[in-house]
């Protein structure tokens, strides 16, 4: 061994260093309590979950080597893995699991993710088998790593708030990689897991994710090769540019589960919004290929409907308002918005979620202008940031607004709740902001929920599609057009539906860098 | 006066002003729109009423603003600054974390602009409608113009990408972590960017102060009479004139501390120096109060404690202010 070149000495070992760039700063690592892909990406290193999904939305085993659903739904019995032991030394038992779950349960912000669950029984220490009040086709979905990381009980099992717990910086689970070190505003250190409970695995040593707030730096680090990885790339330009170095793969591929779309919403309560022929003659002047081929320079995917492209459960078949000024002039005449005589119809605001000038602004300008063309007025209003913006739409105060908003796998976890009436909530954000309330899709969202064929759950869903775009409570845009950028001379790359927020264990170095 | 009792009278009057600043910081950062737990929220991806209603009430956030107020005013008495909302963290150990480097950014740049501007003024001074002097102006004016953003970014490219020679970003090598010596130089080789950039905007005011207060000073009589007894022209300059050039200098340095936390905050976002800066930046757009008043509220203190020192250097600089005359 010591004969060999330290770089061949390297490959045969597997390990090395591999540095993520990141603009991501979590709150902490304890995924349980905390969504977002912040927080996601570390905590999918640490601690692992029952299963996890390939590339086709399959689920695989993890920390549950077996899963079994009962013929009437209403239960799930995991085995879970003999080798598993937490970073403590601990070994990982249905107690675990039972823990694990009813604390997710009662403190995850998706509270419809795991609603369904009664009560987890614990047989054998290697069994755990979940109640459900009623079926529940999601559940599989929500044991992914990025929403169900499994806790050592005796860790946060102290009574303190699960929430606050010290832990949540000082995490123990039983994933991949232990944290090693978190230097706040700077970076955080991930260390493989010797008795990680998959056999040769992880194949890096060490993952340092740097915490670089500009995202200039951030590609000028990338193009310096002194990152390795840069995940989340949503700049058209920063995109454009990676693809430029050679010494960069640039892969849309791993996000099909978070399912991120970009949209233009509307106050269907407001005049003269809550017209539906207005919003369609809104969906008919804005031309959506032009937004995605010049405006976003081809990076995006169109997204036609409120499932995102890439799902199983996605509905192309719907109405797609191609382009079409008269129709969208005769529409608005039906609806009673007759030209002044400076040719206005009305005159309404639209905002936009700051932050991405590429995806919100610019497509808000582009609609000023767009439907000036049909004679509606549309006054660009600016949020200096987030919660300014959140403040006014959360409040219904707004005409139209651009919008970002994640799916999360399943409808039941992201999708439901900006249609559900009972989700109309004023004063949150990503509720039914929109006000949209129609008793069929009610009852549809309620029956797909439950329903545990999946023939027949494709079927109320793609209802569900048809009826949302024929109504537009929202104009569907795009896909955030996100993409992972990677050096070369990297193997294993994440193209799961979960990407960069499942755990890294395959990822490794076939020629490592030169340091 | 002695020293001692102008020292007392001044730390007197800091604590008034310092109490002022928390209640206007807690007023003015409450008046924005939006709050914390409509941003924690939004990070949720979206949550449920009740976890709402859980947050607003765990903070604090539902009671009166004026009851906040004296919650907040009776803790910060005791010492006690909260906890961050976005960060989880007492804010304390965060703004402790945080402090070494932006004073390290804050006291290198400073000297920086200092030496250099002091300088440079100097230099142009002795002709001041040579060719020399007009570039320094021209390059001043030029710094002092340009966005802070816009500079870092100018240099970021330049020294990251067109002529990688220097560390854009972070504030050491994190890979392979040095010690000792070596890591002081790593920590120096990343400081170069960004204290340069915050350098720049105030290498110009204190050139052009310079070099006013050197052609105001090099016609004045006790100048003609040193040169008159034949002095080198070295110590003309640097022994007779700069020292009383310097006191608008000395002021103007004390009065710029708190311009230097301003333009810091744009820097270190912009080379993500792990600062009080970006700090400050991040808890805006995250509504995170306790955070964002502590951060204001120790800039706050450092300002006044950076105006007495100035009066301090002042008197030394100056015997006649030293001597009472006013």
């Amino acid at each position: 061994m010591l004969g060999l070149p330290a770089d061949l000495r390297a490959q045969q070992a597997g390990g090395g260093t591999l540095v993520i760039g990141s603009t991501q700063v979590p709150r902490h690592f304890n995924g349980a309590v905390q969504s977002g892909i912040a927080t996601a990406l570390p905590s999918t290193q640490i601690f692992a979950s029952p299963l996890r999904f390939d590339e086709n939305w399959k689920p695989q085993p993890y920390l549950a080597k077996s899963w079994e659903v009962a013929p009437d739904g209403l239960s799930i019995t995991l085995k879970l893995v003999d080798d598993a032991v937490f970073h403590d030394g601990k070994p990982v038992t249905s107690e675990d699991v039972a823990f694990s779950i009813m604390t997710i349960k009662a403190n995850h912000p998706f509270k419809t993710m795991l609603a369904a669950v009664d009560m987890v029984e614990t047989p054998d220490p290697k069994t755990a088998v979940i109640k459900l009040s009623h079926p529940h086709p999601a559940l599989l979905l929500a044991m992914s790593p990025a929403l169900m990381p499994i806790l050592p009980k005796h860790v946060y099992g102290d009574g303190q708030d699960v929430k606050s717990h010290p832990a949540n910086l000082k995490p123990v689970g039983s994933g991949p990689y232990k944290l090693a070190e978190y230097k706040q505003g700077e970076y955080y250190t991930l260390e493989k897991f010797d008795k990680f409970f998959i056999p040769g695995r992880p194949k890096l040593d060490k993952i340092v994710v740097r915490l670089i707030s500009d995202p200039n730096a951030l590609m000028v680090s990338a193009e310096r090769g002194e990152v390795h990885a840069v995940p989340f790339v949503t700049g058209v330009r920063d995109i454009d540019r990676l693809q430029k170095s050679k010494n960069i793969v640039v892969t849309d591929k791993g996000f099909a589960g978070l399912g991120a779309l970009n949209w233009l919403a509307f106050n269907t309560k407001k005049k003269p919004l809550d017209d539906v022929r207005v919003r369609q003659a809104i969906a008919y002047a804005a031309n959506r290929d032009f937004i995605v081929n010049k405006l976003m320079g081809g990076k995006a995917m169109p997204s036609t409907g409120p499932i995102a492209p890439g799902s199983p459960l996605e509905e192309k078949n719907v109405q797609l308002y191609k382009l079409d000024i008269a129709k969208a002039n005769k529409l608005l005449d039906e609806a009673g918005l007759k030209p002044d005589g400076n040719g206005v119809r009305a005159t309404l605001t639209i905002d936009y979620l700051p932050g991405s000038d590429e995806q919100q602004r610019n497509v808000a300008e582009y609609m000023r202008s767009a439907l000036k063309r049909v004679g509606l007025n549309l006054e660009v209003r600016a949020a200096p940031d987030f919660p300014t913006w959140a403040q006014r739409v959360s409040n219904f105060d707004f005409d139209l607004t651009m919008d970002s908003v994640y799916n999360w796998a399943d409808p039941v976890i992201g999708v439901d709740r900006t249609y559900l009436t009972s989700n109309i909530r004023k004063g949150i954000i990503w509720s039914n902001t929109q006000q949209y309330s129609n008793p069929k899709v009610d009852e549809i969202l309620g029956k797909a929920a439950v329903e545990t064929s999946p023939e027949k759950r494709k079927a109320l869903y793609s209802e569900f599609q048809k009826i949302v775009v024929d109504e537009v409570p929202v104009f569907f845009i795009n896909a955030v057009p996100f993409h992972n950028a990677f050096a070369n001379g990297l193997g294993g790359l994440p193209t799961t539906i979960w990407g960069v927020v499942s755990p890294l264990d395959e990822l490794h170095w076939v020629t490592p860098p030169k340091t | 006066m002695t020293l001692l009792t102008h020292l007392f009278g001044k730390l007197a009057n800091a604590a008034a002003l310092l109490l002022a600043v928390l209640v206007l910081n807690f007023c003015l950062i409450h008046l924005a729109p939006g709050d914390p737990v409509q941003v924690i929220a939004g990070e949720m991806g979206g949550a449920s009423a009740e976890v709402i209603a859980d947050l607003r009430a765990k903070y604090g956030l539902d009671d009166s603003l004026l009851q906040q107020l004296f919650t907040y005013l009776g803790k910060v008495a005791h010492g006690d600054f909260g906890y961050s909302y976005y960060f989880n963290q007492p804010v304390l150990g965060l703004i402790g974390q945080r402090l070494p480097a932006s004073l390290y950014l804050a006291l290198s740049s400073l000297l920086t602009a200092v030496v250099i501007g002091t300088l440079l003024g100097v230099v142009s001074a002795r002709r001041p409608n040579g060719l020399l002097s007009h570039v320094v102006t021209v390059l001043s004016l030029t710094g002092y113009a340009a966005p802070i953003f816009w500079t870092g970014l100018m240099l970021l490219l330049l020294f990251g990408s067109v002529w990688p020679v220097l560390p854009v970003s972070g504030m050491a090598d994190v890979v392979n972590p040095k010690t000792g010596f070596a890591y002081v130089r790593d920590v120096a080789t990343h400081l170069v960017l960004p204290s340069l950039t915050l350098a720049l905007v105030f290498i110009a005011q204190y050139s052009r102060l310079a070099r006013v207060n050197m052609i105001d000073v090099l016609s004045a009589d006790y100048v003609r009479t040193a040169r008159a007894k034949g002095l080198p022209e070295r110590v003309v300059i640097f022994k007779h004139a700069l020292r009383n050039a310097l006191i608008p200098i000395v002021t103007v340095v004390g009065l710029q501390f708190g311009n230097l936390f301003a333009g810091a905050v744009l820097v270190e976002t912009v080379f993500s120096w792990p600062g009080m800066g970006r700090l400050v930046f991040d808890s805006i757009l995250r509504r995170d109060y306790p955070t964002l008043m502590a951060v204001l509220f120790f800039s706050a203190v450092m300002v006044i404690a950076a105006n007495i020192i100035t009066d301090l250097v002042y008197r030394l600089v100056d015997p006649r202010i030293r001597a009472g005359a006013r």
